[in-house]
């Protein structure tokens, strides 16, 4: 488990990030969300070493990060970049072993990822002579070839074809499977919101909103509810405790002031015939990462 | 994480990580065609240097000169000439009319002729000749100069010449791979994996064993030429001062290779390189015109060798002289040693505070105090 407390960093007198703390937990995909300028990439930085907090700690399992507790995270930074002259593959087992693997393995480790990625037949190319999207792809395996047991990725979605996004999230799929933690930040919160299962809301350096997904959903859902029959819903109206918000023939939203209110929707448009859905309605991460750094 | 595949992580050391990075550099440097062009006419110059140096001091040919009767015990013993030997007087005149010879030497035909010869010349008298047979005081020099003065100047600007090119193109060389991992940002991924003295310490130690290597192909080629062009004297006198120059640049650019990667750091584009370098540059140049002035001033060379930017060039040159007691090289390369160590602090605090910043150049006050 990683466990970012107490962060706090400035740059001269303008503070980015003040006493931030969040968990990442063995095995969850934590999406990290914040605008332009919120502290993620200050985070991230500090996380792996390349800043140093001004107060606070990163700890693995409860023990402060050493540096070569660091060479077990994969990093992907926000601004990307590989030595433009260099080959592939042979930049990849190049940062293998300055992650301390051994000449054979680093060699393995780069064509079993060059070849998950689809980049094999690019492993002899210099990284300048690659299409973007395979740059990226390359930069994605630069952060995994040497096996790492913790993933910290800033953006690694962004500029990636659909196709690339669909591979690069199972393949962080994968590592958490296998029980590492796994922390990214993104601006499509649509991927974040398909993809993890923690998310950490990050708004003017200060950690706004911070747990598992279901939960915040859960403490950011509103009683609104939607329910949709076989005949028409406008007996919604005369029930108690019940404020139609939306209605269009069988097709209904309405808010319950209590959860028996709405149960005794259900029940009753279950005796008038047949109901095809009622639900909750949940709101999307873009709505709740609207309310949260407001 | 109880199922997670470990691999066996192998923390490198500090030197491991040095290691590797200078492989990395040396690799870089190798694989780069402008690098083996720029080397490759660097050798050749200095390949061409010592073949003219010898075709132009190489005597071509001995005289010629025709001997008539007794006088060949006199000009045998000078082995100077090249001896035609002729059985009468008028013979020798022929040949030195047709240009077969430049002279003749016959038997002296008065009784008090000091050596008892009389050259013939053709139109004017043969100097050369007159210079080999005739007789010289003894002559006795107080303060002799070990080296012509000539040559001397000839050696000094050679050492100048080949610090200059090897500090300059390696030291750019460092300045603007410092800069291509800045601009790319891949030092941060660098950074996260390793120390940062890790990276500066294998990015010199890599140009450093580069340029010392072009050295040490230069001093080889050069002294392997003299041998080869029969110039045997002088690469007895050039060889000690060819070793100490070595050592000297070994440790003296590794205190550049500092200062261009410090000052490199301070910039994030290619463009900026050259002007953030200058002052280096400056350092660098300074040696190569004092010892191009000063060749003949014994108390500049004499500081020159113990500062530390011109050592590599000052004790060599004054090795050559015999300006320099024994202990002199010695105790200079103590103070090139410490300074360069010195130099690499700084050097590395500079690196370090200036490597994630990006944009604008980083002003010096920063870079130190973070």
């Amino acid at each position: 488990m990683l466990d970012i407390r107490g962060v706090t960093r400035s740059y001269g007198t303008r503070e980015v990030l003040s006493d931030v703390s969040f968990t990442v937990g063995d095995g969850r995909m934590t999406g990290f969300v914040g605008a332009n300028g919120a502290g993620k990439t200050t985070t991230m930085r500090i996380i792996l070493g390349v800043l140093s907090p001004d107060t606070g700690t990163v700890l693995i399992d409860g023990v402060p990060v050493t540096a070569s507790d660091r060479r077990r995270f994969g990093y992907m930074p926000e601004e990307r970049g590989l030595y433009p002259k260099m080959k592939v593959a042979e930049q990849l087992v190049y940062l293998a072993r300055l992650h301390g693997l051994v000449p054979a393995s680093a060699r393995r480790n780069t064509a079993d990822l060059l070849e998950r990625l689809g980049l094999t037949e690019r492993a002899g190319d210099t990284v300048e002579s690659l299409s973007l999207g395979n740059q990226q792809r390359a930069q994605i395996a630069a952060a995994l070839v040497h096996d790492p047991e913790f993933l910290v990725l800033d953006e690694p979605f962004s500029g990636l074809d659909p196709l690339a996004v669909e591979v690069v999230m199972s393949v962080l799929a994968s590592y958490a499977a296998r029980g590492a933690p796994v922390l990214f930040s993104s601006h499509q919160l649509d991927i974040v919101e398909r993809l993890c299962d923690d998310l950490v809301i990050i708004a003017d350096g200060e950690i706004r909103a911070n747990g598992s997904r279901e939960a915040l959903r859960e403490q950011h859902s509103s009683p609104r509810f939607e329910i949709r029959t076989q005949g028409d819903t406008g007996w919604i109206r005369s029930q108690p405790g019940i404020t139609v918000i939306d209605f269009d023939g069988d097709f209904a939203v309405f808010e319950a002031e209590t959860d028996a209110a709405s149960q005794a929707v259900l029940q009753h448009a279950i005796t008038l015939g047949a109901v095809h859905s009622f639900s909750q309605q949940r709101p999307t991460l873009a709505t709740i990462f609207k309310e949260v750094i407001a | 994480m109880s199922n997670l595949s470990r691999p066996v992580h192998t923390a490198p050391t500090f030197a491991r990580s040095v290691w590797l990075v200078s492989n990395r550099e040396i690799t870089a440097r190798l694989r780069s065609k402008s690098f083996l062009i720029a080397t490759g006419i660097l050798l050749l110059i200095s390949v061409a240097s010592v073949v003219v140096g010898s075709l132009l001091s190489q005597n071509t040919s001995l005289t010629k000169v025709a001997v008539v009767g007794t006088a060949i015990s006199v000009v045998e013993q000078t082995a100077a000439f090249d001896i035609v030997e002729s059985d009468t007087v008028k013979e020798a005149e022929a040949l030195v009319r047709d240009g077969t010879v430049d002279a003749a030497v016959v038997p002296s035909g008065s009784a008090d002729s000091l050596l008892g010869i009389t050259v013939i010349g053709l139109d004017s008298a043969p100097s050369d000749v007159l210079g080999t047979l005739s007789v010289s005081p003894d002559v006795e020099i107080l303060e002799p100069a070990s080296q012509d003065g000539f040559l001397a100047y000839l050696v000094a600007i050679g050492f100048g010449i080949i610090f200059l090119m090897s500090a300059t193109t390696f030291g750019a060389t460092i300045a603007q791979s410092v800069v291509e991992e800045k601009q790319t940002r891949i030092v941060e991924i660098l950074m996260s994996t390793i120390s940062v003295r890790a990276l500066l310490a294998g990015k010199v130690l890599g140009n450093s064993l580069m340029a010392f290597g072009q050295i040490v192909a230069i001093g080889l080629l050069v002294s392997v030429g003299l041998a080869v062009t029969g110039q045997r004297v002088l690469l007895a006198d050039v060889g000690p001062a060819i070793v100490w120059f070595a050592v000297f640049f070994a440790f003296g650019f590794v205190l550049l290779a500092s200062l261009y990667a410090a000052t490199a750091s301070m910039v994030s584009r290619q463009e900026d390189v050259g002007s953030a370098t200058s002052p280096v540059l400056f350092l660098v140049m300074v040696p190569y015109f004092l010892v191009i002035f000063f060749n003949d001033n014994p108390l500049v060379l004499a500081i020159m060798s113990y500062v530390p930017f011109s050592a590599p060039v000052g004790m060599p040159v004054r090795i050559f002289l015999g300006q320099a007691e024994w202990w002199e090289p010695a105790l200079s390369l103590i103070v090139l040693v410490l300074s360069t160590m010195v130099v690499i602090l700084i050097g590395s605090r500079i690196y370090s505070n200036a490597l994630l910043r990006m944009g604008a150049r980083v002003s010096l006050r920063d870079a130190l105090h973070k």
